[in-house]
C-alpha cells in the first residue's frame, strides 16, 4: 500500500484508524450474526406462507388478527394516557416538594423499575386474583368476591405497575430541568396557577410526554410476560404470536406478526424521536 | 389608554425581614419607601439580599412574620404575585420558549381576557417602544441577547403594571450593548413613569438609572439616598468603597486638621476630634507643585487612562492615596508633588467597619 | 391554606400510586414465609416454602448468574470497545450502527427470540444448550452498555486524553487499556448494573429460547406460578426480590450521584 511510505506521523494515524476498526468488528459480528441475520430470516419466513407476501397482510385482513390488534394498541394507548397522567401528577409533586419521607416515597414508586413481566403478572394476581386482596377486602365488604386479574383490566393495571416508574423517572428529570423562572414570569403577569401548567409547565415537558409515552406505548404493545401469567382470555398480540408459534406450530403467521409488532412499536419510537428532536418546535 | 402615562403605585416595605426554611438569614427587618413614579435601585455585592427583596414586593417570597407590603397603601402581603399587577423583568429573561415574540409580549394581556384586536394593538405599540420591530413572529430562540431583554420589558410593561421590578436585566449582556440599552432604559423608564424597583450590582447603572439608591449590605440596608448623597456623603467606609473609588485615611486630629505623614490637612466638623476616618474621591484631589499644598508626597506610579489619569501617591498618608488628574498635566513616577485638597471634599465616616 | 390543600390531595395521590406499587409487592412477600396464605398470617411464619424452592429451583438460580455473567462479560468485551470506536469516528455510520444495535429495545422480545429460533434452531446442540440464551440477553442488553459507555465518553473529552496519550507516544491498544478504559469506568459500571438486572429479569426472549434443561430463574417463576401453590410461588419471587433489589438500589445510587456531579 502506497500509504506506508508516508510519513511516521501518518503511520500512526493510519494504525489507530485501523485500530478503531478492530474495536467494532466483534460488535458487527455479534449484530449481524444474532440480530440481522435473524430478523432477515424472520422477514422472508413471514412471507413463506401459504398466502406468500400476503401473509403481511392477514394482519389487517384476517378478522381475528385484526381484532387482537386493534385491542392491543387500544389497551397500550391506554396504558400510555393513564401512566402519563399519573406520573405527571406525582412526579411533579415529588421533584417540587421536600418533605421528610420523600426519599422513601421515591424509592416505592421507582423499585419495581425492572421486575420481569411475568413477576409483574403474579403480584396482579396477588392484588386482584381469585386469593387477591382486593377480592378479599369486596368480600368482606358488600360480601361480593371482585376478580378481574384475568381479565383486560388485570393486564391494564399490570401494564401501569410497569410503566409507572419508568415514566415517573423520566418526568421528575424533565420536572427538574424546568425554569422555575417561566412560572414566575407567568405568575406576575396574572396567570392562575391552572394557566401556568397549561401555558408554560406542559408545553415544557412536551418532549419528555412524547419520549417516555413512546417508551411506555411500545412497551405495552410488545409486554408478554404479564399477559402469560395472567393468561386467561386475553386476545393481545403478543399472545397470538406465542399461541400460532408453539400450538399451531404456524411459523409462517408468527413470524410475519411478529414482523408487525416489531415494525409498530420501532415505528412509534422513531416517529417519537424525530418530534421530541427539535424540542422546541414540538412545544409549540 | 396609551402607553406612556402616569400609572404608577406608591410601595412601602415594613420590617420585612426573611429567613428561608434552611436557615439562610437573607435579609434582616427593612422599612423602604418608594414614592409613585419613582426609581429606586437597590444595590449591593452579591448575595446581599437584593433579589429577596424584590422577590418579596413582587410577591413570590413572603416576607418574616411581621413584615408587610403596601402598594397605595393597601395592604398586599398574603396577595399571590398574579393578583397584585407587577410586571416584572428577570435576569434570565425567562421568556417562553413555546411561544412568538408576539405572543410572548401578548401573554398577560390574553390572561387579562384582552380581545384579540386591542391585544394586538397594544402588542404594535410596544414592539414599536422597544424597538424590536419585524421581529414579532420570531421564536425566543431566534433572538439576540439584546432583542430578548427587549421582549421582556415590553411584555412586563404591556399589562400596565402599577410597579416596574427588574433583577439585574442587563447582566447578561455583554459591556458595550449593557451601555446602550442602559440609556434606553433610562429613556423607557422616564416616559412610562411607573413605579421602578431596580436590582443591580452595577454601580455606574445605579447611578444612572436611580432617582433614589439604596445600597445594601449582607442583608441590611447601609445607606438610601439620591446618587449624588451616597456618592458624596457616604455614611460609612461601605457605602464609600463600594460607590466609586474612594481613598480611606485613619489619622489623628489636632486643631481640625489630619496629622499625616506628609503634612497637616484641614478638615471640617467638629473641632474636638481626636482621630477621623476620612474619605477622599480621587477626583477631589488637585495635584500641584510640591510645597504649594500642606499635604505632599511622591509619585508612585502614573496610568493614562486617556480622558484621565490615575496617580498613585506614597509617603503623603500611611497609605498610599489615589488621584485621578486632569490629562494634561505631565508628572513622572518619583517626582515630589502638593496634594490640594478642598476640606469640604474631606468626608468623615463613622469610626469602625 | 390552598396550598394547604393541593399540597395533601398530591401527597395522598402519590401515596396511593405508591401503595399500589408496593402492596402487591408486600403481599407476595408475606405470602412467601406464610404457613397458610388463606388462613392468613395468623397460620404462623415459616421458611419451609423458600427451601421447597431452593430445592425445586436452585438449579434456575445458579444458571441466571451463569448467564447474567456471562452475558456482562460478552457486552464489556465486545460493547467498550464498540463505545469507543463509535464515539471516536462519529459521524453518520456511527449513528446507523447506534440506531441498529438500539432496536432489540424496540422490537418484542417474542420477535427476536422467534428469530433465532427460525434460524438457529436446527443447530441442535447449540439450541440446547444455555448459550442460545446467552445469545439473546446479549443482543437484548448491548445497547445498554454501549450507550452507558458512549454517554460517558460524550461528557469527558476522550479526544484530547487519547491524543495527549498519543503524543506521550503510546500505541493504540494501551491508550484504550490504560486511558480510554479507566475514564469510561462510570458508565461501564453503570452498564454493568443495568446488564446484569436486566439479564437476570428476563423473560420475554428466554421463555422461547429456554429448553427443559435450561430453565432460568424468571422461566422458574412462570412455571411455578402455574403449577404451584401460591406459598411456593410467593417464596420464589422472594428470592428474586432479594437478588434484583440490591442491583435496583445501587442503580438507583449510581444515578444520584451521576446527577449530583
Ligand atoms: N431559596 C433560598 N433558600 C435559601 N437561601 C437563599 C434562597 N434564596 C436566596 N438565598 C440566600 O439569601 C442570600 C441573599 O440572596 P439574594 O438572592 O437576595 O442575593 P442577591 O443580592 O440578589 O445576590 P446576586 O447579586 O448574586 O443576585 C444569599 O446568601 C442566598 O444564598
Ligand atoms: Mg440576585
Amino acid at each position: 500500500m502506497q500509504y506506508g511510505v508516508l510519513t511516521k506521523g501518518t503511520v500512526v494515524f493510519m494504525s489507530h484508524k485501523s485500530f478503531v476498526w478492530l474495536c467494532l468488528l466483534p460488535l458487527a459480528v455479534v449484530t449481524t450474526a444474532f440480530f440481522l441475520l435473524p430478523m432477515a430470516r424472520l422477514v422472508v419466513v413471514g412471507a413463506e406462507g401459504p398466502q406468500g407476501l400476503a401473509g403481511y397482510l392477514a394482519i389487517l385482513t384476517e378478522p381475528r388478527y385484526r381484532a387482537t390488534l386493534i385491542n392491543t394498541i387500544v389497551l397500550a394507548a391506554a396504558t400510555t394516557v393513564v401512566t402519563l397522567i399519573i406520573a405527571t401528577v406525582a412526579g411533579m409533586f415529588l421533584q417540587r416538594h421536600r418533605f421528610p419521607g420523600r426519599a422513601v416515597l421515591i424509592a416505592m414508586l421507582t423499585f419495581p423499575l425492572a421486575f420481569p413481566g411475568v413477576v409483574v403478572g403474579f403480584l396482579i394476581i396477588l392484588l386482584a386474583g381469585r386469593q387477591g386482596l382486593i377480592g378479599d377486602l369486596s368480600n368482606r365488604l358488600f360480601g361480593e368476591k371482585i376478580v378481574f386479574a384475568y381479565s383486560i383490566y388485570g393486564l391494564f393495571l399490570g401494564y401501569l405497575y410497569f410503566s409507572i416508574p419508568r415514566v415517573i423517572l423520566t418526568i421528575m428529570a424533565a420536572v427538574q430541568k424546568l425554569d422555575v423562572g417561566l412560572e414566575e414570569a407567568a405568575r406576575s403577569l396574572g396567570a392562575s396557577p391552572w394557566a401556568v401548567q397549561r401555558d408554560v409547565v406542559l408545553p415544557a415537558l412536551g418532549p419528555a410526554f412524547v419520549a417516555s409515552g413512546a417508551i411506555a406505548f411500545a412497551t405495552a404493545m410488545g409486554a408478554f410476560g404479564t399477559a402469560f401469567t395472567l393468561a386467561t382470555n386475553i386476545d393481545v398480540l403478543p399472545m397470538l404470536i406465542y399461541t400460532e408459534f408453539t400450538l399451531a406450530a404456524n411459523f409462517a403467521t408468527s413470524a410475519a406478526l411478529s414482523v408487525g409488532l416489531g415494525f409498530i412499536a420501532w415505528a412509534i419510537l422513531a416517529l417519537a424521536r424525530s418530534f421530541s428532536g427539535g424540542t422546541v418546535a414540538a412545544a409549540g | 389608554m396609551n402607553v406612556i402615562g402616569d400609572h404608577g403605585a406608591s410601595v412601602r416595605v415594613e420590617t420585612c425581614g426573611k429567613t428561608f426554611v434552611d436557615g439562610t438569614r437573607a435579609l434582616e427587618p427593612a422599612t423602604l419607601d418608594i414614592a409613585r413614579g419613582e426609581t429606586l435601585v437597590l444595590l449591593g455585592p452579591s448575595g446581599c439580599g437584593k433579589t429577596t427583596m424584590l422577590r418579596i414586593i413582587a410577591g413570590l417570597e413572603l416576607p418574616d412574620v411581621g413584615g408587610k407590603v403596601l402598594f397605595d397603601g393597601k395592604d398586599m402581603t398574603s396577595v399571590p404575585i398574579e393578583k397584585r399587577n407587577v410586571g416584572m423583568v428577570f435576569q434570565s429573561y425567562a421568556l417562553f420558549p413555546n411561544m412568538t415574540v408576539a405572543d410572548n409580549i401578548g401573554y398577560g394581556l390574553k390572561i387579562r381576557g384582552v380581545g384579540k384586536h386591542e391585544r394586538a394593538s397594544r402588542v404594535a405599540e410596544l414592539v414599536a417602544l422597544t424597538n424590536i420591530t419585524g421581529l414579532e413572529n420570531r421564536r425566543i430562540t431566534q433572538l439576540s441577547g439584546g432583542q430578548r431583554q427587549r421582549v421582556a420589558l415590553a411584555r412586563a410593561v404591556a399589562i400596565r403594571p402599577g410597579i416596574l421590578l427588574l433583577d439585574e436585566p442587563l447582566t447578561a449582556l455583554d459591556a458595550a450593548l449593557r451601555d446602550r440599552l442602559r440609556g434606553e432604559l433610562n429613556r423607557l423608564l422616564r416616559a412610562l413613569g411607573i413605579t421602578t424597583i431596580y436590582v443591580t450590582h452595577d454601580q455606574a447603572e445605579a447611578m444612572e438609572l436611580g432617582d433614589r439608591v439604596v445600597v445594601m449590605q449582607k442583608g441590611v440596608i447601609a445607606q438610601v439616598g439620591t446618587p449624588r448623597e451616597i456618592y458624596f456623603e457616604p455614611n460609612s467606609r461601605f457605602v464609600a468603597e463600594f460607590i466609586g473609588a474612594a481613598n480611606i485615611i485613619e489619622a489623628p486630629v489636632e486643631n481640625g486638621q489630619l496629622l499625616l505623614p506628609g503634612g497637616r490637612q484641614p478638615i471640617g466638623g467638629d473641632a474636638n476630634l481626636t482621630t477621623a476616618v476620612a474619605m477622599i474621591r480621587p477626583e477631589t484631589i488637585g495635584i500641584v507643585a510640591a510645597g504649594s499644598a500642606p499635604l505632599s508626597g511622591t509619585i508612585d506610579s502614573v496610568s493614562f487612562i486617556g480622558d484621565r489619569q490615575r496617580m498613585i501617591i506614597g509617603g503623603a498618608s500611611s497609605k498610599i492615596i489615589a488621584v485621578d488628574a486632569p490629562n494634561t498635566i505631565t508628572a513622572k513616577a518619583g517626582e515630589r508633588v502638593g496634594l490640594l485638597i478642598a476640606p469640604d471634599a474631606v468626608r468623615l465616616l463613622p469610626p469602625g467597619n | 391554606m390552598r396550598d394547604r390543600l393541593i399540597f395533601t390531595g398530591q401527597l395522598l395521590f402519590t401515596l396511593t400510586v405508591a401503595a399500589f406499587l408496593v402492596v402487591p409487592a408486600i403481599l407476595s412477600i408475606s405470602a412467601g414465609v406464610t404457613v397458610n396464605y388463606f388462613r392468613g398470617i395468623s397460620s404462623g411464619v415459616t421458611l419451609q416454602w423458600v427451601f421447597q424452592v431452593w430445592d425445586l429451583y436452585a438449579g434456575t438460580i445458579l444458571l441466571s448468574f451463569v448467564i447474567a455473567f456471562a452475558t456482562l462479560a460478552v457486552t464489556l468485551l465486545v460493547g467498550v470497545p464498540a463505545a469507543y470506536a463509535l464515539h471516536t469516528h462519529g459521524g453518520r455510520w456511527s449513528r446507523i450502527v447506534e440506531e441498529v444495535i438500539t432496536l432489540p429495545i424496540a422490537i418484542p422480545g417474542l420477535a427476536i427470540a422467534l428469530a433465532l429460533i427460525l434460524t438457529y434452531g436446527g443447530f441442535g446442540e447449540f439450541r440446547r444448550s444455555w448459550l442460545f440464551i446467552l445469545t439473546g440477553h446479549v443482543i437484548f442488553t448491548m445497547p445498554f452498555m454501549v450507550r452507558s459507555v458512549m454517554a460517558v465518553f460524550s461528557t469527558v473529552d476522550i479526544k484530547t486524553l487519547d491524543e495527549g496519550a498519543a503524543s506521550l507516544g503510546a500505541s493504540p491498544v494501551r491508550r484504550f487499556l490504560g486511558v480510554i478504559v479507566p475514564n469510561a469506568v462510570p458508565g461501564i459500571l453503570a452498564g454493568a448494573l443495568m446488564v446484569v438486572t436486566l439479564s437476570l429479569g428476563e423473560f420475554n426472549l428466554t421463555w422461547m429460547l429456554h429448553t427443559p434443561s435450561t430453565k432460568t430463574l424468571p422461566i422458574g417463576l412462570a412455571d411455578s406460578y402455574a403449577s404451584m401453590r401460591l406459598e411456593v410461588a410467593s417464596a420464589y419471587t422472594l428470592i428474586f426480590f432479594v437478588m434484583i433489589i440490591p442491583l435496583l438500589v445501587a442503580m438507583q445510587m449510581f444515578a444520584d450521584r451521576e446527577q449530583g456531579r
